[in-house]
């Protein structure tokens, strides 16, 4: 179906109506018999490209399925989804990945672009089969054992070593497993040692991101740093990447989370699971960095970590409740409320276009110009709206954001030159 | 007060008045017949989801004493390692109508998150290596009896402090009551952030026990020792390299006795590891309170599920003596 965006403002600069054609692809004059989307004060962005997405299924449809978890991501701006592998069975092989692949397609909300395991099982000793992974419809090129950290030093070479042959990318969940084993679960520090918590100190994060720009460097490969949460990292990271720019043979890239440009880990002192997260909150001075770091481009973009868990995996003791909480639908507000010196291209750079370079998904991420595949979303700058998760499509309710007040809304998404979020609701 | 979940939840004339409690309730201990009215009709359920012998029978016969109905109950094995979550576990025990719930968890917190889904008057019986509120209670208790005022008193802290509810409670209970707290372990053994965590709280840190005990610190010699527990599997933590090291550096023994003036007290929670952080001379030395501990305990308990359970029958019941 044709489409006239009419009255948009793109990137939050100049007002213009974009055209859609039946191909969904962005045009240059309107397409007879097009249906009108009213834009009228809000601002055009590319999609949203999601690095860092749980859909739970197989395994845990209980918690979420990729058309709910699609579902939710539309309402949340993006028009393509990066899948975890850690699902039930893992994605360890072109048929996991192709079955996800497919299902998303099957949903038509996003683009549901699978990651491959590194490691088969996720068990961190044998490669998993990352060639056919590629070959495979799904066509896999990041690769992560993601909930698990490849933190065999010789896994993690093999792997950046193998996915040079087809451009593959490693996304390391950074965290040495001998300085916060699995009970970690609260930032070490002075609330861990007065809450009697496992302490996750910021170094088991900040030694494998270490070891793993010296690998990609070594091996002339490309590590990507999934969820940087401490101010170590960063200044890890920044040293790296100008090292990288100088050889120019290797390459390292970093996301950060919604959560960690935002909570901090004094939200623990209640023992509320909801803000039970891996990598753990953190402090205000590792919140301060990472917020620094993607607004000069040392963090190169936002990614959810969107991990939805069935209500009664969240209602254990909290070293025994599980990791992650919900980011899809809330993400791009919580940008927009935190980073308040981000332009709107800044926005679609650290949403859009940066994530959708890394993930080598080369539909997505485009400039709203005529020869674009059509990933739109129309945000309302300046709305204030109250995060309510009852009114979420995902199937969980672990949701940290729940009353917090957030700038700017989703309006209108379209997905391949279909409106998936009309008004604010699902089409 | 609702619940005994933290030290934190007292104000310090709580802390006394429990105290007055416990005092008559100590001198019930000494009668013949022990049974006091005052929980007749009430149901407390001990909830230990990890092994206690003496916490769990303190509580009971506690409760027992005071004309509770006492159940126990181990969920060690039970529905929680098959998967049902905690706050099915026990809102399941609290549909058959409990009053006070006695809680010892594996998990910091676990006590603080039932309080929240539960009607019944929540205990902390011990939450990982987060708080045991009525052991630093019965501490407390114990030394006032032995020092008169806490106030100004210097009470050192030693042994494993990193893993120790005990120790946690401890300090607030006794800053709380005005003493002057040291606390010493190797580094290793120290919770993360202490010196913030200490210097907001206002007590000393130290690794030296030595020193603390001739008295070279701030606070001078101390008026009481407080021994804590060492599992030697710390060892295979990295914690410390033996258990010889560290009774030759942490332990107190009979050359550290020596240092110690007669009448201070010498406390350990038990169970104790004679010979790793105490020698059987401190242990067994005149000293010594580690058996009133015991019974002070009984007392403390009996004060807690007194104040928390019988509050809307104080009424009828008159004077607890």
């Amino acid at each position: 179906m044709a489409l006239v965006i009419t009255g948009a403002s793109l990137l939050g600069e100049d007002t213009t109506d974009l055209y859609v054609d039946d191909a969904g692809m962005l045009v240059d004059a309107a397409p007879p018999g097009a249906e009108t989307l009213d834009a009228d004060g809000l601002v055009a962005l590319p999609g949203l490209v999601d690095l860092h997405t749980h859909l739970r299924e197989p395994g845990r449809e209980d918690a979420e399925t990729i058309l709910t978890g699609s579902r939710a991501a539309a309402l949340g701006g993006y028009t393509a989804v990066l899948a975890m592998a850690n699902t039930a069975p893992v994605t360890d092989t072109a048929e996991a990945a192709t079955r996800v692949w497919e299902l998303g397609r099957e949903a038509g909300l996003v683009h549901v672009q699978p990651v491959g395991a590194v490691t088969r099982g996720l068990a961190g000793e044998e490669l998993a089969e990352l060639g056919l992974m590629h070959r495979s419809r799904a066509g896999v090129t990041v690769f992560s054992d993601d909930g698990k950290c490849v933190h065999d030093a010789r896994v993690m070479r093999r792997a950046l070593e193998y996915v040079k042959a087809f451009g593959g990318v490693v996304s390391q969940h950074a965290q040495d497993p001998t300085l916060a084993g699995s009970s970690a679960c609260c930032h070490e520090g002075e609330l861990s040692g007065r809450l009697g918590l496992p302490g996750w100190p910021g170094i088991a994060e900040e030694v494998i991101v270490a070891r793993d720009v010296m690998l990609a460097r070594h091996t002339g490969s490309r590590v990507h740093v999934a969820h940087v949460s401490t101010a170590g990292s960063v200044e890890v990271v920044r040293w790296a990447k100008a090292q990288a720019k100088r050889d120019g043979h290797w390459d390292v890239t970093a996301e950060v989370t919604p959560h960690h440009l935002l909570l901090t880990t004094d939200l623990l002192a209640g023992y509320d699971p909801t803000f039970k997260v891996n990598p753990p909150l953190r402090p205000q001075e590792d919140v301060d960095a990472v917020r620094a770091a993607l607004a000069d481009g040392t963090i190169d973009a936002v990614a959810t970590d969107h991990a939805p868990h069935a209500r009664h995996d969240k209602e254990h003791a909290f070293v025994d409740a599980a990791f992650g909480m919900l980011g899809l639908e809330t993400a791009l507000a919580v940008v927009r409320t935190v980073m308040e010196d981000l332009t709107w291209a800044d926005i679609a750079r650290v949403m859009s276009v940066n994530p959708a370079r890394i993930a080598g998904l080369h539909g997505q991420g485009r400039p709203l110009a005529p020869g674009s595949p059509a990933h739109v979303v129309l945000v309302d700058p300046d709305a204030r709206v109250t995060v309510d998760r009852d009114s979420s499509a995902s199937l969980s309710r672990n949701n940290p954001w729940h009353g917090c007040e957030l700038t700017s809304k989703v309006v209108h998404t379209v997905h391949a030159g279909r409106v998936t979020v009309r008004d604010g609701v699902l089409a | 007060m609702k619940h005994l979940l933290s030290i934190d939840d007292l104000s310090t004339d709580e802390v006394q008045q429990l105290f007055e409690t416990a005092a008559d309730m100590h001198d019930v201990q000494r009668r013949d017949v022990k049974k006091l009215p005052a929980l007749r009709g009430r149901t407390v359920v001990n909830m230990f989801f990890e092994d206690s012998t003496r916490t769990r029978s303190s509580f009971e016969i506690a409760g027992k004493w005071l004309s509770a109905d006492v159940i126990n109950i181990s969920g060690k094995g039970s529905s929680t390692s098959k998967g049902e979550s905690l706050r099915d576990t026990v809102l399941t025990v609290c549909a058959m109508g409990v009053d006070g719930l006695v809680i010892r968890h594996p998990a910091s917190g676990a006590a603080h998150q039932v309080s929240q889904w539960v009607d019944a008057a929540v205990v902390n019986a011990g939450d990982g290596t987060h708080e045991h509120p009525t052991q630093a209670l019965l501490d407390a208790y114990t030394l006032q009896r032995h020092l008169g005022s806490l106030d100004g008193r210097h009470v050192a802290i030693i042994g494993d402090l990193t893993h120790s509810r005990v120790f946690r409670s401890n300090v607030q209970c006794l800053t709380k009551l005005g003493a002057r707290v040291t606390v010493v372990a190797p580094p290793t053994l120290m919770p993360s952030g202490i010196a913030t965590w200490s210097a907001a709280a206002g007590f000393e840190t130290s690794y030296d026990l030595d020193e603390v005990l001739r008295g070279a610190g701030v606070h001078g010699r101390p008026d009481a020792v407080m021994m804590l527990r060492v599992q030697r599997e710390r060892m295979s933590g990295a914690f410390f390299p033996s258990a010889r090291e560290y009774t030759v550096g942490y332990g107190l023994t009979r050359d550290r006795l020596a240092l110690l003036d007669p009448e201070v007290p010498i406390c350990h929670p038990g169970p104790m590891n004679r010979g790793l952080e105490i020698a059987a001379d401190a242990a067994d030395a005149a000293q010594s309170v580690v058996l009133e501990q015991v019974s002070s305990g009984l007392a403390v308990r009996m004060a807690v599920l007194y104040h928390l359970l019988a509050g809307d029958l104080q009424g009828q019941q008159g004077d607890v003596a």
